[in-house]
């Protein structure tokens, strides 16, 4: 323990950080977890471990974006994560080895981690042609996935590729991809983390979490932790006044667009959309997609390439009006609930994918309980998905 | 002879194998293959085309604006939609933007580890790495201390015995030519270079909301409202925030990637005579400087063959075919044939082996990219292509910047034909388009004092003002290179939509006469000191900064729109 100690306080004389300022930190931290103070002590003597916990991340049908969101890391950075925070093992992006010896590594962590270790996917996991439409080193992302998830500590889905196929699984998902909780059937302590991409102030986050309590957070019934997924986009919206108040833009760069009014009627998706960009928003705070005039797309929820889709079109109904009554008066849904608002789109995605040939089951199984005073509310949509 | 295979390759996006046949320590064959495949295209039928440029960025993250740029170009040019002058200077920011942070992190996170051997950097006298640093650029964090704490910083990681990202690699490698104070150097510009890519690309999400992914792309223009006036627009705060960013990006550029990039290139000229490929280069060209149909572009479009410099063909887009001998698809009419993309079919049709495996059969088909061919050639696409042919048009600040890179290392414009002229020739645009960016925001700042505040043409934006029936195609000079989409559309939604990539000009396979693609021509002679340990190949193949997800993802719906193509 005292060489631990001597390790760690040499370390943050050298980055020029007191150790009061690192308490502060970890307290910091605990608030953005919403826990209580009193957390700050066991997330310091995490982050001092000597041994670091070792992490393999896993490409399969992906396009890096959520690689390119981890290296956009501040808090902790990316190089902080890579050198001092875990051990990435495995991460094809930025690994030095490459070939046989990446996947020598990766098999080392596999047989002398077995169930410590963490594994993070991103991308979805092509089930058509016996694998073929993903191999690494000529296996395929099935067996990989199988192999590696099969034996992690926990598994954490990053983006909605891997949590539930994403684009790849769009209709009419011409290669059977799937999200690993559909491709890996029966995963113990598997975190979805969707988004496209997954915003990297909710994985520091929850690798915050984890390495603190050796625990996962409370999750949604899409395995999604509360803390960053447990409010609508709509609820902390920074426009949110606008739409109670019956503002909104009616076209690209009118005065409404440019005085931030609500976006509503071009197609935002916030009302249906659990994610906490409002708040933590992106590329360290400095804006997110409603910020700068563009609505919502839904990326975090499943299928949603499906069923946010089209973009520019407007949820037929929202409950809640403020002032604002029966939007243009069109009321398309006369039926109050977010599952009015699928109506139109549900049905066509639906055909969509019968006409793919495939109808999908609910994805997650059944969740995990919710601790208490936190507000599930997710009747409704799984209505819709359904 | 030994038969070598990487797979995966590395520090690339996406899923790249190559293997190589090497005899007497030199590649006396190779072949590429992309082991992954999803059907974007495929995906988009039957969606409203302005939905399209969405599902398109998707095919990168990386590169996580080419695609949308191309989308919203062809479906603006096949409906008609205008986009306003202030659109075309935010996508001009946003496009360099891409172009700069992606080229700096090339260099440092995806392409230095081939030439920098971190471990040698631990027996590294930090006074004179100082020496060194000072010697060759004025960035202030150069001194002895400085670099005596990232030489800790790393001997600390090393000695706690768990080398995460850095382990199993080549270090040690005989064909790692830096001395120790280079490679410290070098690395501490990686871990900089981490840091400053993460602020910089903060001009993402000013003007998208957020990298990756960014979501301000319309159809017809941007969302992006612009009012000096309001905060919630683009006004002089955000424009003094992207000045103080662009600044940030001369700096670093000037005083870090290109000083690094001459150091490191002194000690591997030898590389000007390695990689060098098919020689031709194909540029679509990019940065409209108006806003009128064929607008000037600030780098040029063009064709050069055989490495001749003295001649610059114009492009023209109906002389690209695709095959797919050794491609998993087939055509109807046989796999002899190379067809135009309004043209082209694809049904995916995999024969390689059932996974797992160990080889694959490259006498057969063997990648899910096709073969792009262009007047029936191969053409490499990239940031050496757009400075060859700016430099071959007589482009004033390319030529400049070029001939001074080749006066420092002492070589002639002969050694760009090679790995170090890509290397090379993606640090000089990345200076060109730093220099460049001030001047579009300037103009844009013109724009907002006259009270010009249109970003969007609405009178396009309703399918009901679409032609019943109508094709476009929009270019794009991605940083891989030359990127292509085209789409048709009936009814108000897609009915066929294409891309064709770079990285499927460059990493594609054999075509139908057994011309090999640029990656695999370019590794021909390459040297191979250890067959176990294919340092070289790496070095060649990161060159061009391969992209894979990007080129596999092409599926044709032609079977299903029939004769409805046509060509624009």
């Amino acid at each position: 323990m005292a060489e631990a100690r001597s390790w760690f306080d040499a370390e943050l004389e050298r980055r020029g950080v007191s150790r009061r300022e690192f308490v502060r930190y970890c307290g910091v931290m605990a608030a953005a977890l919403a826990l209580p103070r009193s957390a700050a002590g066991k997330i310091a003597a995490a982050i001092q471990r000597t041994e670091k916990p070792v992490l393999v991340w896993l490409e399969f049908q992906d396009c890096a974006g959520n690689t390119e969101s981890l290296l956009r890391a501040s808090h902790p950075s990316v190089a902080d994560i890579v050198l001092d925070t875990l051990s990435v093992d495995y991460q094809e992006t930025i690994m030095a080895a490459a070939g046989f010896q990446a996947e020598e590594n990766l098999a080392r962590v596999v047989k002398d981690k077995k169930g410590a270790y963490l594994v993070a996917v991103e991308g979805s996991i092509p089930t058509g042609i016996g694998g073929a439409y993903c191999t690494i080193a000529g296996r395929s992302a099935l067996e990989m996935a199988r192999e590696v998830c099969g034996g992690a500590a926990a598994t954490i889905a990053i983006g909605s590729c891997a949590a539930f196929g994403g684009l790849p699984a769009a209709a009419p998902n011409p290669t059977g991809a799937l999200g690993v909780a559909d491709a890996v059937p029966g995963l113990k302590n598997l975190i979805n983390l969707p988004a496209c991409p997954m915003n990297v102030e909710n994985l520091t986050a929850l690798i915050v979490y984890y390495l603190t309590f050796k625990d996962l957070p409370a999750l949604d019934d899409y395995r999604r932790p509360l803390f960053a997924y447990g409010k609508t986009i709509h609820d902390n919206c920074e426009r949110r006044a606008h739409f109670d108040a019956g503002q909104y833009v009616e076209a690209w760069g009118d005065e409404a667009h440019r005085s931030g009014y609500c976006l509503y009627k071009m197609g935002c998706k916030g009302p249906v959309s659990y994610q906490n960009c409002p708040v933590t928003r992106w590329n360290e705070g400095t804006n997110w997609p409603i910020g700068c005039g563009h609505p919502c797309i839904g990326c975090a929820e499943p299928d949603f390439w499906d069923k946010m889709t089209p973009f520019y079109r407007h949820l037929p109904a929202v409950p809640g009006f403020g002032l604002g009554t029966n939007i243009d008066k069109i009321g398309l849904g006369a039926s109050a609930g977010v599952a009015a608002a699928f109506g139109t789109h549900g049905i066509i995605s639906l055909l969509r994918r019968a006409r793919g040939g495939r109808l999908k089951a609910e994805h997650i199984p059944p969740p995990p309980p919710v601790p208490e005073g936190d507000e599930p509310a997710r009747d409704e949509k799984k209505g819709a998905s359904s | 002879m030994t038969h070598v295979v990487v797979d995966p390759v590395t520090r690339i996006e996406g899923h790249l194998r190559i293997e190589a046949e090497v005899e007497g320590g030199r590649v006396k064959d190779a072949w590429s293959s992309a082991t992954m495949f999803r059907g974007v295209e495929l995906i988009l039928k039957g969606r409203d085309p302005r939905d399209a440029w969405a599902f398109t960025q998707r095919i990168c993250g990386v590169c996580t604006t080419v695609h949308a740029i191309a989308s919203i170009r062809a479906v603006e040019n096949a409906v008609g939609a205008v986009p306003p002058p202030n659109a075309r200077l935010l996508r001009n920011l946003i496009i360099a933007s891409q172009c700069v942070q992606d080229h700096v992190i090339h260099f440092y996170h995806l392409h230095a580890l081939d030439w920098v051997d971190i471990v040698s950097a631990l027996s590294a006298d930090p006074a004179k790495t100082s020496a060194l640093a000072e010697s060759i650029s004025d960035w202030p964090l150069s001194s002895a201390k400085y670099f005596a704490g990232v030489k800790d910083r790393v001997k600390s990681f090393v000695e706690r015995g768990q080398l995460g990202p850095f382990a199993n690699a080549y270090w040690g490698h005989p064909a790692y030519a830096l001395p120790p104070e280079a490679n410290l150097m070098a690395v501490a510009h990686y871990l900089e270079a981490l840091g400053w890519q993460r602020q910089f690309i903060r001009a993402h999400a000013i003007l998208g909301g957020k990298n990756p992914h960014l979501q301000s792309f319309l159809v017809g223009g941007m969302a992006t409202p612009i009012d000096p006036d309001r905060q919630a627009s683009i006004n002089v705060s955000t424009i003094a925030m992207l000045r103080d960013l662009t600044r940030s990006a001369r700096e670093f550029v000037s005083q870090v990637y290109i000083p690094d990039l001459l150091a490191v290139a002194s000690f591997y000229k030898a590389w000007a005579g390695y990689g060098g490929g098919v020689g031709n280069y194909l540029v679509y060209g990019e940065y409209p400087e108006e806003d009128r149909p064929n607008p000037p572009l600030f780098l040029p479009a063009g064709v050069i063959r055989n490495r001749d410099l003295s001649k610059v063909a114009p492009v023209d887009p109906a002389k690209i075919t695709e095959y797919v001998k050794h491609s998993w698809y087939e055509y109807a009419g046989g796999d002899e044939q190379g067809l135009h993309p309004f043209k082209g079919e694809t049904k995916p049709t995999y024969t390689g082996p059932k996974p797992p495996y160990k080889q694959l059969d490259t006498a057969a088909k063997y990648s899910w990219l096709k073969a792009p061919r262009y007047d029936g050639e191969p053409m490499e696409v990239g940031p050496l292509a757009r400075m060859l042919v700016a430099y071959a048009s007589g482009h004033a600040g390319v030529k400049q910047h070029v001939g001074d890179v080749l006066k420092k290392l002492g070589v002639g414009p002969e050694a760009l034909f090679s790995t170090l002229g890509r290397v090379a020739a993606r640090g000089v645009e990345t200076l060109i388009l730093a220099e460049k960016m001030d001047e579009w925001i300037a103009q844009l700042e013109a724009n907002m004092h006259r009270r010009e505040l249109r970003i969007h043409d609405n009178s396009k934006w309703e399918p009901n003002t679409w032609p019943r029936d109508t094709t476009g195609a929009g270019f794009h000079e991605a940083p891989r290179g030359a990127l292509g989409h085209w789409v048709h559309i009936v009814d108000g939604a897609i009915a066929n939509y294409q891309c064709v990539v770079p990285s499927t000009w460059n990493a594609g396979p054999r075509d139908a006469s057994g011309k090999r693609g640029p990656y695999e021509e370019a590794l021909l002679n390459t040297p191979v000191a250890d067959a176990a340990k294919p340092l070289e190949i790496l070095r060649t193949i990161h060159s061009f900064d391969p992209c894979i997800a990007c080129g596999v993802h092409v599926v044709d719906a032609r079977k299903r729109t029939l004769s409805r193509v046509r060509v624009v």
